[in-house]
């Protein structure tokens, strides 16, 4: 009876913790599962039906009539299997109310900060997170967005109780191009004064880059140099640079720099890539475009310019991953997939956008991007087209760990469909 | 004399034929009319003369009047956005916590790219609004899209009901108590701009019609005043910016004091909160479809809004304040199936009949219907299916978008200074300045949302 009361409440103290806050969501699970009768879109590998059997944080089997042995059975009967979904460049856990600036840790001040790591600032506890993976979003890269250099990306699996925890290894360098373009509609200089602004950063990042050769073939005791030290890792070729640029001769200048430099590069952005499609083929550039829902970046384009960019440069055969730039909002990444799946690029090729590319651009195809045999555990499980809003997901693995499907989003939902008490009390 | 008197009826003329709309004909044959009124119709013709919908049925002849065969698509009404900033070229006079007086109509640009590209994106109508800078903000304009044509007075949708923007919470504290140092700098503060501004328009009405009783000089004439009051007699439909609960509870006590009951709550994020009382009130919910965490105010948000809104019996629409979100509603629409579950029917509404009775629109809009205006989008496969793509976009029976005569470039006023038109690194992240503090905030700052 002590124990029921107990117990009582217990479960009242939880119910109504979650009730008032509506933000704690369930703790995950790691153990054996076997996903039962699936169709498993391995991405790699085609279409399989079959079973698909995680031990731990692992992938152990696929295939047909797998030993369930002591894992937990789930029917997939009439439901998918994809692997995790993966955003190549937001700002989740960087970012927790925009307009609060104490809440945005991707903008450091400085002319040159690449010494500055994302990781650092991720927060595990974002309330995006949870909300973010019931859209099959498993796994980003987010990344800083200050000065000319303005640090380390971070990428990272969604789950996880420290950043060191939710690290997927990489931590590429990012460089911001200078653009020959205005900022945003609001920008009001003058075409003299973009020029000049634009000459002027081009000098500092080859005289940063100079130093940053120079300081490589320095022997000995090379002293306390973050910024310098920070990029020896794209000057040995052990990383690639991602580079953000956008406008069409933007593009091709700094094509003709990462030669000139011997730069392993990955150009970002890219809204103007379907006008030197051809260049970055024959450079072999991989290309993160995005977001796809975004305005035409010139008066002149055509409306739907960036919805076929992405199609238009997978076509020409550039690798192509998707992005969405947003913190709050990277659930969206499928829905992005989606429209450049109908606007040209093709389901299976808009699917590869957010899967396989971003895990080879990022150097982690051997851990995540397709459903194999001894990958992470990183999948989910839906009833439909993942790109349909109608579609349901029903389990979220993230290293093999279960996911809850709820996020205070949902939580709030919950509670207040039917509000209890409902209407005020009317004196 | 007679010389001035053949002046006057020239100009006349000149006027009665500049601001004649273009009417058109058209026949859709064969296509899964989604009516919004009775039901979804299988191979079935909409025939619109003279800019209305003349005929619905099967096997109509429409002679040589253009016809677009629509097999296999999708046949909708012209979507509805009631809460858009394009078009306009002013969005807030942010000098005063109350400008009632101002009206957006007076800066209307039928030149803004973006009306073509929400076109695009199937809407045919849209509420361009004055921003939120003010407790009581500008009346706004409901125009129809057609795209084309130069005079600003051919864009208004003419006989729709006036309205007005209305503000609470962050955005009117922060321009004028943090920026200004006037009231209001809380959302109790705010109340008391509603209170004040109601309360002098009852005492100018009332010396005007003493002033008249007795003979006497009446008050000066305030346009100010004159709106207020109009606003009380229930002339003017409110559109209130709004965000959480406790704000949105107190203006409807307000209102409900001055026995006004026109009301649409704007952006509305914590409307789920409290959803029974809105529908109680009769007040409507124009919300964002997923968007939130741009603000303090709008963190506790959730993307199952308007599928409580809608249960709860509230009327919902959903709306873009944002000329990248306006180019995909059927979109945003479709989120509510993935968060609420809403049927096919009622995602639909979000964007047609709901949004044409929160602009008093609905005997004219918002469904296909015998004797509504030819309003009407033509996708290739379902709206709410991410595969499906507008085709045609239709306004008074004449064509405004047509996928197959796409143009490269759609400008129709262009900068002779600019040999290439200029590039915008952030086609997107300009959407934060766009909306609703447009002309207010500082831009350009990254990620810097302020609707």
């Amino acid at each position: 009876m002590n124990r029921i009361k107990y117990s009582i409440t217990l479960s009242v103290i939880f119910f109504s913790s979650v009730m008032a806050f509506g933000q704690m969501v369930e703790k995950s699970q790691q153990g054996s599962y076997l996903l039962k009768n699936a169709e498993i879109y391995t991405v790699t590998n085609g279409v399989i039906t079959g079973d698909l059997k995680i031990v731990n944080e692992k992938i152990e089997a696929i295939g047909p009539n797998l030993d369930a042995a002591d894992a937990e059975v789930i029917d997939c009967s009439g439901k998918r299997i994809y692997p995790g979904f993966f955003d190549s460049g937001c700002k989740i856990g960087l970012a927790e109310i925009s307009s609060i600036s104490l809440t945005q840790d991707h903008n450091e001040i400085g002319a040159y900060t690449p010494h500055m790591r994302a990781l650092t600032a991720v927060n595990p506890s974002s309330v995006h997170i949870p909300i973010t993976r019931l859209n099959g979003v498993t796994s980003a890269m987010t990344y800083p967005a200050g000065s000319l250099f303005p640090g380390k990306a971070a990428v990272i699996h969604l789950h996880g109780y420290t950043p060191e925890q939710m690290s997927a290894g990489s931590q590429p360098d990012i460089l911001k191009w200078p653009s020959s373009g205005k900022r945003n509609r609001w920008d009001k200089r003058s075409k003299e004064d973009i020029e000049k602004d634009q000459k002027k950063a081009l000098k500092k990042l080859k005289e940063f880059w100079k130093s940053a050769k120079v300081f490589a073939g320095m022997k000995g005791d090379k002293g306390y140099n973050p910024q310098l030290e920070a990029v020896q890792d794209v000057i040995n070729n052990d990383a690639p640079l991602i580079i953000e640029v956008n406008k069409k001769e933007d593009i091709l200048a700094a094509l003709q720099w990462v030669n000139e430099e011997n730069i392993n590069a990955v150009f970002s952005g890219v809204s103007e890539g379907w006008r030197v499609a051809d260049s970055l083929v024959a450079n072999a550039i991989p290309v993160i475009v995005g977001p796809i829902l975004q305005n035409p970046s010139r008066a002149s384009d055509k409306y739907d310019a960036p919805y076929t960019n992405a199609g238009k440069l997978a076509k020409a055969g550039v690798l192509v991953a998707i992005r969405t730039t947003e913190s709050e909002n990277v659930r969206n990444l499928p829905f992005n997939a989606g429209f450049a799946a109908n606007y040209g690029m093709g389901i299976e090729e808009a699917i590869k956008a957010i899967t396989i590319n971003p895990a080879k651009i990022f150097g982690i195809d051997d851990e995540v991007g397709s459903l194999e045999e001894g990958k992470l555990a990183n999948l989910f499980v839906c009833d439909g087209d993942p790109f349909e809003m109608k579609t349901r997901i029903s389990h979220v693995f993230i290293k093999g760990w279960s996911t809850p499907i709820e996020s205070r989003q949902t939580l709030l939902y919950d509670e207040y469909l039917e509000r209890d008490p409902g209407l005020k009390i009317k004196d | 004399m007679k010389q001035f008197f053949f002046s006057i009826v020239t100009l006349v003329l000149v006027l009665t034929t500049a601001s004649a709309q273009e009417m058109g004909d058209l026949l859709i044959k064969n296509g899964t009319v989604i009516t919004m009124e009775d039901g979804v119709k299988e191979n079935t013709d909409v025939l619109i003369k003279q800019g209305k919908i003349k005929q619905i049925g099967q096997g109509i002849a429409g002679g040589n009047i253009r016809t677009i065969d629509a097999e296999g698509m999708f046949v909708i009404p012209g979507i509805i956005d009631a809460h858009s900033h394009l078009g306009i070229d002013a969005v807030n006079e942010a000098t005063n916590p109350v400008t009632a007086e101002v009206f957006v109509g007076d800066a209307i640009n039928p030149y803004d790219v973006g009306l073509y590209r929400a076109l695009a994106g199937g809407v045919t109508t849209s509420h361009a609004m004055h921003g939120s800078a003010n407790a009581i903000g500008g009346q706004c304009e409901t125009m129809k899209h057609r795209w084309g044509e130069m005079n600003p007075e051919l864009w208004r949708m003419k006989d729709a009901p006036r309205t007005i923007k209305f503000a609470l919470g962050e955005n009117p504290m922060r321009v004028h108590g943090e920026g200004n140092n006037v009231a209001p700098r809380t959302r109790m503060g705010i109340e008391q701009e509603f209170r004040r501004s109601f309360a002098a328009a009852k005492e100018y009405k009332a010396a005007k019609s003493k002033a008249l009783s007795n003979k006497t000089a009446p008050p000066d004439y305030s346009l100010r005043l004159e709106t207020l009051q109009d606003i009380l007699e229930g002339e003017i439909i409110i559109h209130c910016h709004s965000y959480r609960a406790d704000e949105i509870l107190m203006l409807m006590d307000v209102l409900e004091d001055y026995g006004v009951s026109k009301i649409c709550f704007q952006h509305v994020n914590e409307g789920f909160k409290v959803a029974p009382e809105l529908a109680q009130f009769g007040a409507h919910a124009s919300v964002f479809s997923d968007w939130w965490a741009y603000k303090f105010e709008v963190y506790y948000s959730t993307a199952y809004n308007a599928a409580i809104l809608t249960r709860n019996g509230v009327v919902t629409s959903i709306n873009s304040d944002s000329r990248e979100l306006i180019r995909h509603l059927y979109h945003e629409a479709a989120k509510t199936q993935r968060y609420g579950d809403l049927t096919d029917e009622e995602a639909l509404k979000l964007i047609t009949v709901n949004p044409a009775i929160q602009l008093g629109i609905e005997d004219r809009v918002g469904s296909i219907k015998v004797g509504k205006d030819g309003d009407i989008v033509v996708f290739d496969g379902h709206p709410l299916s991410i595969y499906g793509t507008p085709h045609y976009t239709i306004v008074d029976g004449v064509v405004r978008f047509d996928i197959n005569e796409d143009p490269d470039d759609v400008r129709v006023d262009i900068d002779a200074t600019e040999t290439i038109p200029a590039f915008y690194e952030q086609g997107n992240q300009d959407h934060e300045a766009e909306g609703c503090m447009h002309g207010v905030s500082e831009h350009g700052h990254h990620h810097n949302h302020n609707h």
